[in-house]
């Protein structure tokens, strides 16, 4: 199927050709357009063209998500000290007196809590991963398009069917969007 | 409120799955297996007998959402209780889980004293 911008070049050669005679002050206006509309697509093509997209695809997107990656591989692993070390505390807190016994349970009680960030931290970078991911495809088809060499990215294949809770899990939201626990409290007893 | 009580939690991060066990640890409950998956739930769910179902919603293969199907359309787990714990937020993704059968619903980040009260509620019902 021709694309876009070789259509209109397309037309504006055949109108072109096939003028006879005086052109109408419509008609003359409406060729000088096609012209131009012509001349800009093509003054894309090449600007397109010249962008080194391969850069994004083999250095800059790939670069990307390896940081992610670290990013994701040293907080789990921070995680995972700081629990380590709230697992040593709390088996301690038996043998405290009661008053510093209850200040250190409540203490570490804080830090698991806190420590939920890695999850939601994981999410948020998969997410943009997945943007990353998604922004090379459509450059690669867009140059793939107008002539570039490199041949686009294969679409993803879905290895398994959609269900209402794939389609329905979008990750973490903004927090000025995402509702609090008591909205969703709320939410829950309107059903009884 | 029974302690001995079998629960699964579910969910993909290692970590998370850490958090929890221990939270459950201090509120006295120490029969706590693991799932990282839906499906590996389900099997464990099928196999074992649990008292209490505590699971993400964003998993692969199968979600929270669709493990709280499963066991709901099974004749042996249909009246499980089951707690949705999730970064999920939204009010279709609330409303999906509702109407999916879910006892109840916490949104991560959360608390230990969250997690304790919705534990008694879905208990006290079970």
């Amino acid at each position: 199927m021709p694309e876009t911008a070789d259509v209109v070049e397309q037309v504006v050669r055949q109108v072109l050709t096939s003028i006879n005679g005086d052109l109408t002050p419509t008609e003359t206006l409406l060729l000088g357009e096609l012209e131009a509309l012509s001349g800009e697509i093509a003054r894309a093509k090449r600007e397109i063209s010249a962008l080194s997209i391969g850069d994004i695809k083999d250095s800059h997107i790939p670069v990307a998500t390896d940081e992610l990656d670290a990013v994701l591989a040293h907080t789990a692993e921070a995680t995972n000290e700081i629990l380590d070390c709230c697992e040593k505390l709390e088996s301690l807190a038996p043998s405290l007196p009661e008053a510093p016994s209850g200040i250190v349970n409540d203490a570490v009680t804080r830090i698991y809590e806190a420590c939920s960030f890695q999850d939601i931290t994981g999410q948020r970078i998969a997410k943009v991963v997945t943007a990353l991911k998604a922004i090379e495809g459509r450059l690669m088809r867009v140059t793939d398009r107008f002539g570039h060499a490199a041949p686009p990215p294969a679409e993803p294949v879905a290895i398994t069917p959609e269900t209402e809770g794939r389609a329905l899990a979008n990750g973490p939201q903004m927090p000025a969007n995402a509702s609090s626990q008591a909205e969703i409290d709320s939410l829950l007893a309107s059903f009884d | 409120m029974d302690k001995n009580t079998n629960i699964l939690i579910v969910d993909d991060y290692k970590t998370m799955l850490r958090i929890i066990r221990n939270l459950l640890k201090q509120l006295d409950f120490n029969n706590v297996d693991e799932a990282s998956d839906g499906a590996e739930a389900l099997t464990k769910l099928r196999a074992g007998n649990f008292g209490l179902v505590i699971s993400d919603w964003n998993m692969e293969p199968m979600t929270g959402l669709d493990l709280l199907k499963e066991v709901r359309a099974d004749a042996r787990l249909k009246n499980l209780p089951f707690i949705m714990v999730t970064a999920e937020s939204k009010t279709e993704n609330v409303v999906a889980a509702k109407q999916a059968g879910v006892s109840n619903y916490i949104v991560k980040p959360f608390n230990a004293e969250t997690l304790k009260e919705k534990i008694e509620k879905v208990m006290v019902h079970a």
